[in-house]
Parts: structure tokens; sequence; C-alpha cells
């Protein structure tokens, strides 16, 4: 039986969890090997919704299967396409499913997605479902109506630490703990003495925070993201770094990189733990725990 | 003041094919400020249809009218005798125009010669940006005069998402990010306190369409 995430959160030193990416299509073969390769080396796999609007099997459905296959998933929840009633439906649906980890987003746009003519919906936002997520544990709806039987989740919400500028997103950050959030997991970090700077700030809060780690494939990929994704900032000492690697080892040196930063995190106790999003390398992540000496 | 674009001219010709008798009929008021529907919009599309038709060899009158409001029913007090000797009015007044004539002359084939966008100002000479989605529950006065409804195209009442790239928005690099500004807005008024605290869920019963106001001082007349 897989620890509970509340569990391993408050227990362990040093936490670690995983994104699987479900995939766009019912071949569900590659991911369910993924499923099989991680469950045991990650305290939890945390399924995306629909990432970058991008429509894929469902995170809840995923869910159900990591459970199945002994593991512990994380539900990602967006308000991008579900209301209020939707939203509250499918936690509910994923508390009896035994899903009980949540994490709460506000989601992507639809137009940066794949379906650019779909209707946004955005009833609600991350700080209101952490809400509302805590609402239902008191046994009501979001309407105030009586539950028969109320669920119990672990809640999360995300935060980028390399937003500029830094002091609306800390403001959203404090929401998030005020609605209820127990672990913040972060946007990508890159320069460790910027997230350092973040974590003396959010250690005043009672929330556990997991740096957010993306493998870097190539210095081009690094280039693209801090040209294109919002509050990701990659550093160009790594760039150089990775630029510097011999042609068709620049993998190599990208999980070098992601094993030296999550040591590093881990040996100075900087952050409560990391998030690896590989990002359709998901098998590479041993490889990145033990680079990481883990 | 409502905001509208023209249609494509083949648009608007694909709804007018087969007719002899054309009235372009203008807006005078918001239409008419944002260069889409006024009287010199009215004199353009129709000259453009002359042209088109003749081009063919087509034998259709298109005559022109723009009457100082489509959107309330005494302006049409001028034209009630007119439009009634067309195969087809070509409205270019806002949706609400448009619908106004069409319920006025409900015998009369009336279409539309523009695309109704939003309510917003004029930022300069022929610029026009979208402030108020009229979502029927103002928040300007926590927001420092700056509408998230708006301006953050998921409408976020809690703050910014994580698309927020330096102070611009993840859906268009061009756009400011609604929270960015609001932020700083009230950064500078020292009135931060307004945001901080988390903003309920929006009641989106105000929204449920079609919205209809009487005023009170002509409630009883309504009831009577």
């Amino acid at each position: 039986m897989p620890v509970p995430f509340r569990e391993s959160l408050k227990t362990k030193e040093f936490v670690v969890t995983a994104e699987i990416g479900p995939p766009k299509g019912v071949d569900i073969e590659e991911m369910l090997h993924h499923i099989d390769l991680l469950k045991d080396k990650v305290d939890a796999l945390n399924v995306t919704d629909n990432q970058s609007s991008v429509m894929r099997i469902g995170s809840l459905p995923v869910c159900k299967l990591i459970k199945e296959a002994g593991g512990e998933p994380i539900l990602q929840m967006t308000c991008r396409d579900r209301n209020r009633l939707a939203l509250q439906s499918d936690l509910l649906g994923a508390y009896v499913l035994g899903i009980d980890n949540v994490l709460c987003l506000t989601g992507d746009y639809i137009t940066v997605g794949d379906h650019r003519e779909a209707k946004p919906v955005f009833d609600l936002d991350s700080v209101l479902l952490l809400k509302l997520v805590r609402q239902l544990e008191e046994g009501r709806d979001f309407a105030g109506n009586e539950l028969k039987g109320a669920p119990k989740f672990c809640a999360g919400a995300i935060v980028t630490p390399e937003a500029d500028p830094i002091e609306p997103q800390l403001m959203k950050f404090e929401k998030k703990i005020k609605a209820g959030a127990e672990f913040i997991q972060t946007q990508a970090i890159y320069d460790l003495d910027n997230f350092k700077k973040f974590m003396e700030y959010a250690r005043k809060f009672e929330v556990k925070i997991l740096a957010g780690i993306v493998l870097l494939a190539s210095a081009g990929m690094a280039r693209f993201m801090n040209a294109n994704v919002p509050g990701i900032f990659v550093p160009q000492e790594l760039i150089d770094e990775m630029a510097s690697a011999p042609k068709g080892k620049a993998l190599e040196k990208g999980i070098e990189i992601a094993g030296r930063m999550i040591r590093q995190l881990r040996e100075e106790k900087i952050c409560d733990g990391v998030h690896i999003m590989a990002i359709g390398r998901e098998h590479l992540v041993p490889e990145i725990l033990s680079a990481a000496g883990m | 003041m409502i905001v509208g674009t023209r249609k494509p001219f083949e648009e608007i010709k694909s709804y007018v094919n087969g007719c002899e008798k054309i009235l372009v009929m203008g807006c005078g008021t918001c239409v008419s400020v944002c260069m889409a529907g006024g009287e010199k919009e009215v004199q353009l599309l129709a000259s453009q249809l002359r042209m088109a038709f003749e081009k063919e060899g087509k034998k259709v009158q298109v005559d022109e009218e723009t009457i100082q409001r489509q959107c309330d029913r005494e302006y049409f007090e001028t034209v009630k005798e007119k439009i009634p000797q067309y195969d087809v009015v070509i409205s270019m007044a806002c949706g609400a125009g448009v619908q106004m004539t069409a319920e006025l002359f409900e015998d009369r084939v009336i279409v539309p010669a523009l695309n109704t966008t939003f309510i917003g100002v004029a930022e300069g000479e022929g610029v026009w940006s979208e402030k108020c989605r009229a979502c029927a529950n103002c928040l300007l006065a926590e927001t420092g005069g700056i509408c998230p409804i708006t301006i953050c195209p998921k409408g976020l009442v809690n703050g910014p998402c994580g698309g927020t790239n330096h102070g611009k928005c993840e859906v268009d690099k061009d756009k400011d990010c609604a929270w960015t500004l609001i932020y700083q807005r009230l950064k500078t008024q020292g009135r931060l306190d307004a945001i901080r605290e988390i903003h309920p869920a929006k009641d989106y019963r105000v929204q449920t369409t079609p919205s209809k106001i009487v005023h009170r001082a002509y409630e009883e007349k309504e009831e009577a």
C-alpha cells in the first residue's frame, strides 16, 4: 500500500513527486509503463489536467489507473473546463475512487491549446477551488447544501517564484494558503539563489514547498522557455553548460543538472521536496533521481 | 460606448443578393463615433453595393438613411413610412439596433452589416479598446478602476494567474496583465488591502440573459 501523500509531507524530510501527462488517445501502454516504473520511486504521481489546454485523457481516470497500479496519485484540477458543479462532482467522484490528493490550478487559457474555438469556463479560480475543496470537507457543497458524507483531501496549489513582478504573485500565494493549501508546487526553477530568496519568504507560512524541476533536453529548449514560457528563467550559465555538452549528450547533461539541483535543494534543506516534470521523458526520472543521489 | 466592426463586404452582399430595393441604414450614436456604422460608412457601403451590382449588370436600387439611434423607438418616426418600401434593410447599427429595427418592421428583412464587438473607450484616433463586459456586478471600486472581468481574459477575481509575464498576458504578449495593473495602481494609492482578502465567487445569476431593467419611477406604468 502506498503511503498517503499527506503522511509523506508530514514525515519525510524530502518529498519527491513526478508528473504524468495522459496521452491524447486511448493507447495508454507507454503511460502505464511510466506509472509502473515510477510508482515506487516517488512519493506521488501528479496527473495533469488537459495540460496547456491540449485535449487528452482526463486526470481523474489516470489517477484511478495509478491507484490500481499501487501508486499514490495527485489529481490536478483546473478551472478552465469545468464550472463549480462539475468541479465538485469530479472531486466527490475522485474521493470515492480513493483519490484524495488534489492540486488546484486556474488553468491555461483556451487559446494557447489545440481547441482554440472552445468556450473557456473559469467560473472559479485556483483560490476559490481550494476554498471549495475545504467546504466539501465540512459536509457542505459550494452552495451550502448538506452532503451525504464528506470527503477529506490533501490539497495543494502552484506558485511561480520567478514571476516578474513577484508581488502580485505572492499576494495570490498568500490567498492560496489562507484558502487551505497544504502544499505548494512551484513552476520550474533554475536559479537557486533566487529560489532561496523566495524560500526565505515562504518559510513564514505553514505550507510545504516542492520545487518544480523541469528536465532540460537542450540549450535550445532553455532559450525557448526563457522567451516563451511565463515565469521560467534559465540563467545563462546553465544554457552555456547545456550548450557545452558534446553532440548527442545534451540530455545526459540535462539529467546531470536536474540531479545536481535536487541534491543541493535536499542537502541544504532549501525546501521540502521536488516535483519533477520530465515532459514526455518520464522514463528518465529514475536517472534524475540517481544523479541526485537518491 | 458600443464598438463594432463592419463585416466583410462579400458577407454583407450575400445577405442581399436577389433584392431589388435595398436600404442601408446607419446609426448616429456609438457606431458612428467608432467609424463603423455612421453616415459616412453608410455612404461607403451603399456605393460599394451599387458598383458591385452594376458590374454584375443588375438593376438594384440602393438608398441611404441614418437615424440618430436605432436602439430607441422614438428615432424611427422619420423612417417609418420609408422602410416598408424596401425588400431589405441593411442595418449598420449594433446588434441592439438591428433587433429594434427588426421588431418595429416585422414583415421586412433586416440584416446586420456589423459585428458588435465590445463596450469600450477611444484610446486615440481610430483606436478603441474594450473596458466593460456589462457583468452586472461592478468590481471597479475594489480593483483600482481596472476591470479584471474584462482586462483579464480569464476574468479572475483573486489575483494574477501563472501566465503573467513581465506585466503582459499569456494570451497575448501585446496585452497588459490586468492584475499587474491593478496591483500597481492600488500600491501607488496605498490601497492594497482592498485586494488582499479572498474575493468570493462571482454570482452569475445576474448575468442570465436577457436582462431587463425597469426604472423605479416607471414600475407601475410597466405593470399596468
